[in-house]
Formats: structure tokens, sequence, C-alpha cells
């Protein structure tokens, strides 16, 4: 490979990728949780406090898989990423830190005493629990955010006469632009996510015929949650984001749409194509013109800057990986979108739960929630390339200056293994306890 | 304000140490002495429950390490490559076994996961100490060779082992004759805090023969200090120095020589819990006692080129560090509460408790 940092960047790329399987769902579950908790409060029907119940179970195999691969995220800054750390650990390590101090520790206490303590604590109290484990976990989703928004675009910093980056503005660190938008793009995401996952135990335990009351509960409550989600993580986050990426960013931008060329007028959308990276145009393209330009400046003749305008060192390493990152996450949104509006409308016309199509669609289509979720994220990581703290400091001068990459490499094969052999673990332990059901009493 | 997070961060070690050292401890004692099905079952039970909650202390006190010394965190995290990922493994493994042992009811599958639990528990009892006895020892920082850094001054890569085993040259390994003693009083000090905890949280069939083991490994636990001692004399003659300028720094050894020589009284004991009082003082002591003869050393240099790390040269530059002091508080504040409410709800026996999520 042609650099040193090859090994040290999968490395981390696997591990972030393996570890945002689970917070991506139990970010989003947790407020699936606290809403069928609410609704026993009110109703004091015991299936909702059952679903509750059950869902939490779910929530603890993957936060527990969340805690263990999110240890080797942490300890990465200083093993792989030290010059990064040292340079800059005054600034991201404070969020960093407020991230295992506040959420992480808040959420897994009363995730604790959300399970263990129903009878000694009463139901007011046991509500406030997954109300609090709710809140830790979108907190630690913010703090995390805000770590990576400063690296996006980086505020309220100098830089010393040795290079290291310091924190001049504790607030400019949480008002950052980027942050809000992104984070409320993300939650939106696990959202869809987590509720595509009730929905889709819904349409299980429909289709297998086994606890159909409860699927039931899960796909209706999954359907709504999905319907709104995923237009919400289109519109208006999703634009908020790309409005972002244009303005600070517009060499990532050019690349996430695969413009090679800057038109006179209006910018094309395109739909589909394949980067040809030797003669710099899309192959096999379809396109519809001026869209991108109104969709970005409300104005279909606004120029947009393409790749042409940029020098080699202000463009993303990984042109084609992030081109493609980025229309999965939209071509994929664009699919949720279409099958929720679906589901929701046989949902008002009482059909849903006889219509065998849909309900497999919904059952199978839960691998793609994910995809797009981490497609999101290689957009946002590629198109950061080739810095670390965009516009400052290169990737490459963030590497440790004494791990070789042949021990990286050892490194990165036992992270593979270990991994492959707990994503099989999990499986079998979220197929067990979905197999078993919300009326279960085993543990 | 160097001073101010080290404490802190000093504390906030020791608490995971005395925390998850104890479902470390549970697991060796589950290798070793469990037996019976019920025993086995109870004392995954007393790890099972608390693990995770345990090892959100590590992960704050990774992250205020970060926070406050990032360049120190760069340094050893790049340093201690490898001991690092394989802790981080272990832990992985450690987690694997707990939480999959009671999931099918088949003998084997049963007798497997116990298995990773508690050997994965042994390893990490020994690695943590492993670890401890590199800080104390020093490395060959800045990678010197003939009198040349290869690195800047902060940074070196310790290979796993050098041929011979000394700590005493330039340019040790990870492993040691040194070490590899600390390692192994990790995992006595551990284990003996382990089975004080079953005693303390259980009704298990060998909480009686668990007192005369503990005795036993108390006995080599005591040996193996002095000769720590003696060989850290010879690395370090001004080991002591601290102690005779600040006597109050004492009160950390006494702390660690009460905890031990108490815990020979183990059979004498009323309750479940004081056994377990003697060894948490005896980790207690034992890291502060290290760290305040190292103070305000952070990572000695074993070559003469390069000088060593300590607070005040590691420490993040500008003002973070007084930022941090605003939500630090805070955050300290919020973990204690938690920690108590927590401990509240889980007192008592867990032999009846709910376990498994």
């Amino acid at each position: 490979m042609e650099d040193i940092i090859f090994y040290d960047r999968i490395q981390f790329a696997f591990t972030i990728t393996f570890h945002y399987i689970f917070p991506q769902l139990t970010m989003g579950l947790s407020l699936l949780i606290v809403f069928f908790k609410w609704k026993f409060l009110r109703s004091k029907i015991e299936k909702y406090n059952n679903a509750a119940k059950f869902l939490m179970k779910i929530f603890a195999i993957n936060f527990t898989m969340g805690v263990i691969t999110g240890i080797p995220m942490e300890f990465q800054f200083g093993t792989n990423w030290a010059k990064f750390s040292e340079l800059t650990g005054g600034i991201i390590g404070q969020t960093l830190a407020m991230e295992g101090m506040f959420s992480f520790f808040l959420e897994s206490s009363f995730l604790a005493l959300f399970i263990f303590g129903e009878k000694l604590m009463g139901q007011k109290l046991h509500f406030l629990t997954g109300l609090l484990v709710f809140i830790g976990s979108w907190a630690s989703g913010y703090l995390i955010l805000a770590t990576n928004s400063w690296m996006q675009h980086p505020v309220g910093f100098e830089i010393l006469e040795n290079g290291k980056y310091v924190l001049n503005n504790f607030s400019e660190l949480f008002g950052n632009p980027w942050l809000l938008p992104s984070f409320l793009h993300n939650q939106m995401a696990s959202m869809v996510t987590s509720s595509f996952v009730v929905a889709s135990i819904g349409a299980f335990y429909i289709l297998r015929g086994k606890q159909v009351e409860y699927g039931k509960m899960f796909l209706k409550t999954g359907v709504i949650f999905g319907l709104i989600s995923a237009n919400l993580v289109a519109f208006p986050t999703g634009d908020w984001n790309a409005k972002n990426v244009v303005k600070y960013q517009p060499a990532a931008f050019a690349a996430m749409e695969g413009i090679f060329e800057t038109e006179e007028a209006g910018s094309e959308i395109v739909l589909v194509g394949q980067p040809n990276m030797v003669e710099k145009k899309l192959d096999n393209k379809i396109a519809v013109p001026n869209v991108l330009s109104f969709l970005t400046y409300q104005n279909w003749n606004k120029q947009i800057k393409g790749m042409d305008e940029f020098s080699k060192e202000e463009l993303p390493t990984n042109i084609p990986g992030l081109y493609y990152s980025y229309h999965i996450m939209v071509g994929l949104g664009t699919i949720f979108i279409g099958l929720m509006t679906f589901a929701a409308f046989l949902l008002w016309r009482k059909k849903l739960f006889t219509n065998k199509a849909i309900l497999w669609s919904i059952m199978s289509i839960v691998p793609l929630t994910y995809i797009a979720n981490l497609a999101g994220w290689y957009t946002a990581e590629l198109g950061r390339q080739p810095y670390l703290v965009y516009g400052y400091l290169k990737t490459v001068d963030g590497v440790s200056p004494t791990v070789s990459s042949g021990n990286t490499l050892f490194t990165l094969l036992g992270f593979i293994g270990l991994y492959i052999l707990l994503g099989l673990l999990f499986l079998l332990l979220v197929g067990k306890t979905i197999n078993d059901g919300p009326t279960s009493k085993a543990h | 304000m160097e001073l101010f997070w080290f404490i802190i961060i000093a504390v906030v070690m020791a608490i995971f140490f005395i925390l998850d050292g104890y479902d470390f401890g549970a697991g060796i004692i589950h290798l070793f002495f469990a037996k019976k099905e019920d025993d086995k079952v109870v004392i995954a039970k007393t790890a099972g429950l608390f693990w995770d909650a345990n090892e959100v202390w590590f992960v704050v006190a990774g992250g205020l390490l970060f926070m406050a010394f990032p360049t120190y965190y760069a340094s050893v995290f790049s340093g201690f490559y490898l001991p690092l990922m394989i802790i981080l493994w272990l832990m992985i493994f450690r987690a694997i076994g707990l939480e999959f042992r009671g999931q099918f009811k088949y003998q084997m599958w049963k007798d497997l996961w116990d298995k990773v639990f508690g050997i994965s528990s042994l390893l990490l009892a020994f690695f943590f100490g492993v670890g401890l006895g590199n800080v104390v020892r020093g490395v060959n920082l800045g990678s010197v060779e003939n009198g040349v850094s290869l690195y800047e001054p902060h940074y070196f890569f310790l290979p796993l082992w050098n041929s011979d085993f000394s700590p005493l040259v330039t340019h040790p390994g990870i492993f040691d004759f040194f070490t590899i003693i600390i390692g192994v009083i990790s995992v006595l000090t551990l284990a003996i805090h382990g089975a004080n905890w079953i005693i303390f949280k259980t009704n298990s069939s060998i909480n009686d023969k668990l007192k005369s083991t503990i005795f036993i490994m108390n006995i080599f636990l005591f040996v193996g200090s002095l000769i720590s001692l003696n060989f850290w004399r010879n690395l370090n003659n001004d080991f002591f120095n601290n102690f005779w300028d600040k006597p109050y720094l004492l009160v950390f050894p006494v702390l660690f020589f009460v905890g031990v020589i108490g815990q020979f009284f183990i059979k004498k004991f009323k309750k479940d819990y004081y056994g377990f009082i003697f060894s948490t003082l005896t980790i207690l002591g034992g890291i502060t006692s290290t760290l305040a003869s190292l103070f305000p050393v952070i990572l000695p240099s074993r070559n003469n080129v390069n000088p060593d790390l300590t607070i005040y040269n590691m420490a993040v530059e500008g003002d973070g560090l007084s930022m941090a002091l605003g939500w630090g508080i805070v955050g300290i504040i919020l973990m204690a509460i938690y920690a108590i409410v927590r401990l509240k709800l889980t007192k008592g026996k867990v032999d009846d408790m709910d376990y498994g999520h």
C-alpha cells in the first residue's frame, strides 16, 4: 500500500464500524422503550410494560457489546493515533472525558436499575430510570458528535508555537455550527434503525403466528416511528448537513455528488453512475439537470464547484468510496421513506397485518438500515480526508511515531478474528431473545 | 492544577482496581476452586452483575487521562501498544465468557465459557500488574541507541521481552523479572480480593475453604511484596526519598501493610465483609504508595539522554485544565452518587438476585 498509515486507518475503520452497529440501535431503542413504558403508565395495560422490558433486554445485549467494543475506540486514540492525541488532546480530550463521566456513567447505572429495580422502585421511578437511560445514551451521542464536529469543522481553539491545539473558548466547542445538524441527523438515523428493528420483530411475530398480539403492537409502533424518522433524517436534518458540507468542505461535496467538472449554470443531480477516475467522469450516468443547485441553494441556476476547481491536496483521498457511501445512504433512505409510507397507508386502511408481502419486506429490510447509517458515517469521515482536523492537521501527521505497520497489522488481524466471533455470538443471543419473545420469563 | 487532576485520576484508577479487581479475582477463584455447579453459577454471578458498571471507571480514567495529560496518554498508549491490545482482547473475552455462560443449558457450553472467563481474568490481573511494574521500572524514552534518540524524547516502543529478561538494562521489554513479580503480586492481591468478595456476597459452599486459601495466598503476597521492594531498591535507589521528605505520605504504605497483615486474621473475622475491607486497603495502599514513591514522575526514563515524564511536563497546555474543573467536579459528584445508589440497590448476598439481562 502507498502509505504507512494504511493499517492504522483500516483498523480504526473496522473497529468503529463494528462498534457503531450497537449504539445506533440503543440510542433510538431507548426512546421507544420510554414510549412503551409511558403508554403503560397511562393505560395500565400490562403488555406495554412487558414490551418495554423485552426491548430493554435487547438494549442490554447491545449495550454490553457497545461497551466492550467501545473501550478499544478510546484506546486507539492513544495507541495508533498518538501524535493526534498529543496535539489535540487538550480539546477532544474534554469532550471524550465528559462522555465517559456523564453519559456513559448515567446510561450504565440506570440501565442496571431499570433491569433489576422495578419491584423495588415502583412504576413511576422505573419510568424515570428508563428516561435517564435515554438521556444518557443521547448525551453520549451528543458528546461524540461534538468531538467529531470539531474534527470536521474546528472552532474555539488556537495553535501554540509547538504545534499543540489548545481550547480557548469552551462554549464555541458546543456552539459549533456543524454540531447540531449532524447530531440531529445522526439521532434520526438511529431512530430509523431502531424503529425498523422493532417493526421487523413485529412482522416476524405476526408471520410466524406466535405472540401475534405483541407483533401487532411492535409493528404499528415501529411503522409510525419509522415513517416519522425516515422523513426527518432526509429533511430537514440531512438537508442541513449537506448545506454545511457545501459551505465548509466544498471539495468533499463535489466528490460526494460526483461532480467532476463545474457546469456553466445549475448543477445536475446524479442518481446512478460509477466514478471513472482515469477519465474523470461518471460511467453509466443517470442525472437530472439543475436539481442539485436547487436543493443546495434554492436556485436552479446557481453554479456548484466541481472537483476540477480543487487541487489534488484539497480533494478527498478516496473519491469513489466517498461517492458510493453517499449515494448508498441517500438511495437507501429513499427506499425507507417509500416502504414506510406504504406501510403506514396500509395501517390506516387496516390491511397492514394481513399483507404478507409487506410483512416480509419489513422483516427483511433491517440490515439495510444499518448499512445506511454506516454509509452516512463513511460519507462524513471519507469526506474529511486527507485531514484529521479539517484544514489543519493531515491524517498522515497524526499517527503514532513508534508503532510499526507490522504491529498494527497483527492487532488488526486479532480484532477481525475476535469480532467475527463476537458478531456470531451476538446474533445467536439476540436471535434467542427475539425468538423467546416478550412473554418469556426465562433469562 | 496538574496535581489536582493527577489526584483525581489516581483516585478513579484506584476505584477501578478495587471494583473491577474483585471480579477479576472472582474469575481466578472460579478457575481454580469452584467445582460444584451451584458455586460456579453464584461466583459467575458476583462478577456478571457488576463487571460492566466497574469497567465504566476504567473508561472514565482513560478519558480524564487523555484530557489532562494528552502527551502522556499518547506516549504510554503507543509505547505499550502490544500489551494494551492484549488487555483489550482479554477484556472482550472475559465479557463474552460472563455474558454467554448462562444462555444455554448444555454442560459443555457452560464449561467452555467458564474457562474463558477464568483464564482471561487470571491473565488480566497478571497483565495489569506487569503494566504497573513497567511504569515503576521505566522505559527507554526516545528509544535511545548509542546516545541518540530515534524519536521525540517522550515516545518509545517496548517489545514484549528481551532475551535476558533483565529489568536493569537501558532498553527492557514488557516482561522482565521485576515486572513478572509485580504481575504475580497483582494476581495474588486480586485473587485474595475476589475470594473475599465471594465470601462477602455469597453463601457458596466453598466460603470456609476460601478462608484457608486466602491465608496461604497472603503468605505468598507478603513475601512477594518484600522481594519486589528489594528489586525496586536495585532499580531506583531513591525510591523512598519522597517518604523521608514528606512523612505524611507514609500513610499509603501503612495502608498496604495493614491490609496484608490484617488479612492473616481472616479466620477470626466475625463479619463476612471484614476481609474485603482489608483487601481493599491492600489495593488502595499498593497503588497509592507506588504513585507517591514515583511522584512527580509518572514514567521514569532508563537512559541519561531523555528526562523522566512528570505530571508537570506532560500536562495539557493552555487553560484546558481550569476549564475542565467546572464539569469535572460536577461529574465526580454524580459518579459518587451513582455508585452509592448502585451499592444500596445490590446490597446483601447475590445468591437470590435476578441474574442475566
